[in-house]
């Protein structure tokens, strides 16, 4: 349960504000409402190169980092298909420092032509460095468009391939920045050591006279629902095979999202989850199983990934994740086992709220979903489903024409050592 | 008319309050330190051993013996020690590191009476099954041919077998040292190791007596020494001789490099100056390597170093992934920084900026009750107390221009220290 009072300024601009005085720090979270599916498909990976870019100067302030690390802050952000979000956290008693640098770069950027050639080099390796010189670093650069037709979530948050982020211009990066941060796109949480009042004063005195601009309209396409299985099958230099099967979930918002997610958990939250058991554990059949949901806030992707031993064939393997989720569709599940997944998800909400950073997180994020009251609402949605809720998820979602299957098979080991 | 050219003026960053825990020592020896916090839901219990090596510094067999804690009992299976713990909500950790094995709980206050007999249990009655130990090794086996494809990965085993050789720390996992592992040796180390005259019980949370007289009656009146302490080896090093070491991997896109050397340690008294130094360099984002090497260059995604301390030594290291164009560029900046940060006296607004970006963090990292339990635990396996963060904050507060060149010249050196590059080199 997080307590937090609210307002919002003239221009659009909400500020929710959570005080906790056990602590001497503070944090100041800024969410905007863009992501990777705001994207147009010739341009992708622009709201992440995008946020790189509010680190290189704003309009009024040369450099952001450096007067942060003078008062003793520190400040990150990440992207991802949603939204963008950037925190600062710093000694209570050098908060305006964070509304200063927040607000100028909300009101304009520099545009350094300096900032925008290294950066595009910067974010270049980093698709380098996570998505292509690591094993199965691209599953997600294939993943997403074998299950996403026509939704934006077909891409990644870094992006297709480097080609748009290496051709990006200044035209483009300025156009980005006026369409979508803008102060009525945009929610602050500042949590800590911090007081209403003081929040509202130097809010009023640092943000009001941002001026609002029309919020974009977000017109993305639905994904059509599927109709048949899809499949890739990839061979590449690694030394395992591996196993991946996404099917189409409800979205973030959708009553049916905890059941879904309390679903993954009985597949492999813990180590006495089913996959885990009974397919590493009381036989030697797999290395490594896990199931989880992707978190997205529009319609939303369930995946189920395993790496079978060497001596497995693949197709038996795949038939053997397959069979578990069909025990989750013709078995209903006993009550003490959703019971141990519910119990879980309240001891994680626990240390979900331990630091303040976390919190104001968590607030931005429910409030861009619709409210930030719906955060201290979580918990109960969870503890509300039933066993047949499971069962009429499972078999909503586990058919094979809602799978999009990727399978990597290790080339033949040509390095002799 | 506000002017945003002008930055709000700055105040002065407190120190940090740290919780001073109270101190037990049970009948049976075993050392219980407890951060009391009645407002906190959750209890977290650290059980730590003293890693001991006789015969042997095999670590390898340490960090199985850890991670097959939980693995079966006399009375419990593997899968019922899970769903006990699952049930509960709660999780129980093995975690290993150089110089301890830690087994921590977590659990809801509420919960707590539940869980602590399967601990207890762990702790007195664990027998390693052998079906348990073959799925161990057949799944670290094919975990390993993985991690040995990412060049990162590559580059810290050859950083840490040629800084450690065949010491406790320089022990790199095999597949030939995975099968050799087996049941005899992994029960001798835990008859050895696991028992309260080698444990410290750190008890954070809502300790109430309650909460004490269960501990006390699980943990000291039932849980009894098995053997004496003698015949602890302590680690031997190789000479160190700062070589380059190449890895060619003909398809890498990226080069992973990581340089550095043996260095002291958290007891000596340079080790907070030492901190400093190393932030200045390459400890924060933006320090003068990130600045340079990423800010500048755009020659990677994140660079960074540390000196890191151990029971027996400490090592400073630098490691990033660049592109394999410019591995020798990158290798070029960073002998430059060395140098500059020997040769020219730092400005002093550069000082005031990692003065205070170390006090702010410093401050940061205090969030939850368990956060004072993690800043005694740092200090307290060196026979340190508390006082060392006074120290610490007053060396930080005091630093100087002429101090950071002296501690650069006395520990950074590039001619000094071991180059490891897996990747290509142009």
């Amino acid at each position: 349960m997080i307590k937090y009072q609210r307002f919002t300024l003239d221009n659009g601009l909400r500020v929710l504000v959570h005080e906790d005085h056990t602590t001497a720090m503070a944090c100041v979270n800024i969410l905007y409402d863009v992501g990777a599916r705001d994207e147009s498909p010739d341009k992708t990976g622009f709201a992440h190169l995008f946020e790189h870019l509010m680190f290189g100067g704003s309009v009024n302030i040369p450099n952001y980092d450096t007067p942060l690390q003078e008062v003793g802050g520190e400040n990150n952000a990440f992207t991802s298909n949603d939204i963008t979000n950037y925190y600062i956290t710093l000694p209570s008693a050098n908060l305006e420092t964070a509304f200063w640098l927040e607000s100028d770069r909300m009101l304009s950027l520099a545009f350094s032509e300096q900032s925008l050639e290294v950066q595009r080099n910067v974010v270049c390796e980093e698709f380098k460095q996570r998505y292509l010189n690591q094993p199965y670093g691209d599953v997600w650069l294939r993943l997403r468009p074998l299950a996403y037709k026509e939704h934006p979530y077909r891409w990644a948050t870094i992006g297709k391939e480097l080609r748009p982020i290496e051709e990006a211009t200044m035209e483009d990066v300025k156009a980005f920045f006026f369409e979508h941060y803008l102060p009525n796109n945009a929610i602050m949480v500042v949590a800590g050591d911090v007081t209403f009042d003081q929040v509202k004063t130097l809010a009023e005195k640092w943000f009001a006279n941002i001026p609002a601009r029309s919020k974009p309209e977000r017109k993305l396409p639905r994904e059509p629902k599927q109709l048949a299985p899809r499949r890739e099958e990839v061979y590449a230099d690694i030394p395992v095979n591996s196993i991946y099967i996404a099917f189409h979930g409800p979205g973030r918002t959708d009553p049916d999202y905890p059941v879904m997610d309390l679903l993954s958990d009985i597949l492999s939250r813990g180590s006495s989850s089913r996959l885990y058991r009974a397919l590493v554990k009381d036989q030697p059949l797999f290395s490594e199983v896990n199931a989880y949901v992707c978190g997205s806030i529009d319609p939303n992707l369930i995946v189920i990934e395993g790496k079978p031993l060497p001596h497995m064939d693949m197709a038996e393997a795949e038939k053997l994740l397959w069979n578990q989720l069909d025990i989750l569709k013709s078995e209903m599940m006993k009550e003490t086992e959703l019971q141990k997944v519910k119990n879980k998800i309240e001891s994680t909400m626990v240390f979900a709220e331990l630091s303040i950073l976390d919190r104001a997180m968590n607030l931005a994020f429910f409030e861009v979903l619709g409210d930030a009251d719906l955060y201290n609402q979580e918990v109960a949605k969870y503890l509300a489903v039933t066993p047949s809720d499971i069962q009429r998820i499972a078999r909503e979602i586990f058919t094979p024409d809602n799978s999009s299957t990727l399978i990597y098979y290790a080339k033949e080991q040509k390095h002799a050592e | 008319m506000l002017n945003r050219t002008v930055a709000p003026s700055r105040h002065d960053i407190q120190d940090i309050d740290l919780v001073q825990p109270d101190e037990v020592v049970f009948d049976n020896g075993l050392r219980v330190f407890i951060f009391s916090a009645p407002t906190q839901e959750l209890i977290k219990a650290e059980f730590i051993f003293q890693n001991i090596f006789n015969g042997s510094e095999n670590s390898l067999l340490h960090t199985c013996a850890s991670h097959m804690l939980k693995e079966g009992t006399k009375t419990r299976t593997s899968a019922q020690i899970a769903e006990e713990i699952d049930f509960y909500g709660a999780y129980l950790m093995p975690e290993y590191s150089f110089d301890q094995t830690a087994l921590t709980l977590y659990s809801l206050n509420k919960h707590l009476g539940a869980v602590l007999p399967v601990v207890h249990d762990i702790l007195n009655e664990a027998i390693f099954p052998e079906a348990e130990l073959e799925t161990y090794i057949r799944n670290n086996k094919q975990t390993l041919q993985i991690s040995l494809q990412k060049n990162e990965y590559v580059a810290r085993r050859l950083f840490f077998k040629n800084l450690f050789g065949e010491s406790r720390y320089g022990r790199i996992p095999t597949e030939e040292a995975y099968d050799k592992l087996n049941r005899e040796d992994l029960i001798a180390l835990y008859q050895k190791q696991v028992q309260p005259q080698n444990c410290t019980l750190i008890l954070s949370g809502n300790i109430t007596d309650d909460v004490l007289k269960q501990i006390r009656e699980l943990f000291d009146v039932q849980w009894t020494n098995t053997e004496n302490l003698d015949g602890i080896m302590k680690p031997e090093f190789p000479v160190f001789i700062p070589t380059t070491v190449l890895d060619e991997r003909a398809d890498a896109l990226q080069s992973a490099i990581r340089l550095g050397m043996p260095a002291i340690n958290r007891v000596h008294p340079d080790f907070p100056a030492i901190q400093f130094v190393n932030t200045l360099l390459g400890g924060y984002f933006g320090s003068r390597l990130m600045r340079n090497i990423r800010e500048e260059k755009g020659f990677t995604y994140s660079i960074g170093s540390a000196f890191a301390s151990l029971q027996h030594t400490g090592f400073f290291t630098i490691a990033t992934e660049v592109g394999v164009d410019s591995t020798q560029a990158t290798l070029t900046e960073i002998e430059k920084e060395l140098d500059i940060l020997r040769d020219i006296q730092a400005t002093e607004q550069e000082i005031a900026l990692v003065k205070n970006y170390i006090l702010g963090s410093i401050l940061g990292t205090i969030e939850s009750i368990f956060s004072h339990a993690d800043k005694f635990k740092a200090v307290y396996f060196y026979g340190l107390d508390l006082s060392y963060y006074t120290r610490y904050n007053e060396i930080i507060r005091n630093m100087t221009a002429a101090d950071v060149q002296r501690v650069a010249n006395t520990y950074f050196d590039y001619n000094n220290l071991l180059k490891i590059i897996v990747g290509k080199v142009y």
